[in-house]
């Protein structure tokens, strides 16, 4: 009754049968996927479900492997998961998932959930000594930021090869005989590759959006007389235009125009973005004309959306895949008080903007 | 721009002294940004400023020749390190973060 303790109560729908072993029943995956997994695929790139998107750890099947098959390991991200066995397709390969808290391969690694202690473990558990004659691992490449290759050998006696970094260059490294061509070894991260990430980017930023209009609304509604509809809406319409265009800039536009726009700082690849959509913005709304009051909003909108547009585009080095820690910290360290001083500039000038509104001051800043 | 981009010019703390090399090829198989190459049966670094400090390389290291100082590149990470005062990590896992692609 050892393979009992394999069957589930509900086989996932990607496992198709499985495979008999020296070590009990191994599920068997499809290569193929279903509309539910193109459809968890768009879901957890848009961050529907993202955080628990996962596979039961363990050891899988592809095809029909036996004792002489490849082992492929891999995190229980499922969107990783059916990348691989996507990719695998027509091989017959063991997959042994590691327990990454639903968490890709790379950002596991990082965290150390891909890691040393728990491939080591993984291992033991799918006495994969006895499922397989030989003792070879194939590892994303990405993973060998937390797997000690050498150190996982001294205690499994498996010997760890990085692969390609990409799911899709298996097929091609196997049949070259486990060697990586130099383009395999490198992360791309193409134009597409950014667009994907920029949902990810959005959606916080977004939760944040209703907050930063409530606030515009009520600087422009706020009137001796008491909180007004109108100049609310006549007043705040072009600064909320503006900060959603900002958040854009910085999510979006900046994340997928990443090299050709100028600087290798993100902080100022956000600002000059910034700071061109600001100006053609402007140029289509009622700010910025000759009066010394609308003069004040046009000097906060330069001062206020670019910075903005800059922070925001400097979150994106956590998605980036050549951004390192003592770079973004050099960034901050720079970029964090000229945020906190264009938020106190900013406020300075809306108060001087709104006591003038109300009469309070005299037109002095008419030059 | 080519295939590998490049981030702020030195700043990477990549060490490495080619007097402990085996020539093993580990760094080689591991980097994903092509930092270093093999040149006459040693480990080269071919552009430190390509590094990210993902910390592949000294992980896989048998022989101790290379030292980075590796920790997440995520700017939300870092200010909640620097608020909190605690290492930087990514909200991943724990609760639902944007961070990690």
């Amino acid at each position: 009754m050892q393979t009992l303790k394999f069957v589930k109560k509900e086989v996932p729908p990607y496992v198709k049968g499985s495979v008999a072993t020296p070590a009990g029943a191994v599920h068997r995956v499809a290569s193929d996927w279903s509309r539910a997994d193109t459809w968890g695929m768009i879901k957890s790139r848009i961050g529907a479900f993202r955080m628990n998107y996962s596979v039961t750890p363990g050891l899988y099947a592809v095809g029909d492997p036996t004792k002489d098959s490849d082992v492929f390991v891999t995190a229980n991200y499922k969107l990783t998961f059916d990348t691989l066995r996507r990719e695998l397709k027509d091989m017959n390969a063991w997959v042994l998932v590691l327990d990454t808290k639903s968490i890709n391969v790379w950002c596991a690694a990082g965290k150390g959930t891909f890691g040393t202690d728990e491939l080591i473990k993984r291992i033991t558990e799918a006495k994969l000594d006895t499922v397989v004659a030989h003792r070879r691992l194939i590892l994303p490449q990405l993973g060998a930021v937390g797997v000690n290759a050498s150190a996982v050998q001294k205690k499994t006696g498996f010997r760890v090869s990085f692969g390609p970094v990409e799911a899709r260059d298996i097929p091609a490294y196997v049949r070259a005989g486990y060697k990586k061509t130099p383009g395999m070894s490198l992360i791309r991260f193409s134009m597409l590759d950014r667009l994907i990430l920029t949902p990810m980017e959005i959606n916080p930023a977004m939760k944040k959006f209703p907050w930063v209009a409530a606030g515009i609304l009520l600087v422009f509604g706020l009137q001796p007389s008491g909180l007004l509809f109108r100049p609310a809406w006549a007043g705040g319409l072009p600064f909320l235009v503006l900060a959603l265009i900002a958040v854009l800039d910085g999510a979006l536009l900046t994340p997928v125009l990443l090299p050709y726009v100028p600087f290798r700082s993100f902080a100022i690849k956000g600002w000059v973005v910034g700071v061109l959509s600001t100006f053609l913005a402007v140029q289509y709304m009622d700010i910025g004309s000759s009066n010394a009051q609308n003069m004040i909003l046009l000097i906060v909108a330069y001062i206020l959306f670019p910075a903005l547009s800059s922070y925001i585009a400097l979150q994106f080095t956590g998605s980036t895949t050549f951004t390192g820690m003592s770079g973004v910290k050099k960034e901050l360290k720079i970029g964090i008080p000229l945020y906190i001083g264009a938020a106190g500039i900013s406020l300075v000038l809306m108060i001087v903007f709104k006591l003038k509104e109300w009469g309070f001051v005299r037109n002095t800043l008419r030059t | 721009m080519g295939v590998r981009k490049k981030y702020l010019a030195n700043v990477a703390t990549l060490q490495y002294s080619s007097d402990k090399c085996t020539g093993c090829g580990r760094c080689v198989e591991v980097c994903p940004q092509g930092v270093f190459a093999m040149r006459d049966k040693r480990a080269a670094i071919t552009d430190k400023d390509l590094c990210m400090e993902c910390g592949a390389c000294a992980l896989n290291c048998e022989f101790g020749a290379i030292t980075v100082n590796s920790g997440v590149g995520c700017a939300a990470a870092i200010i909640n390190g620097m608020i909190t005062g605690s290492e930087p990590s990514c909200g991943c896992g724990d609760t639902a973060t944007g961070c990690c692609g």
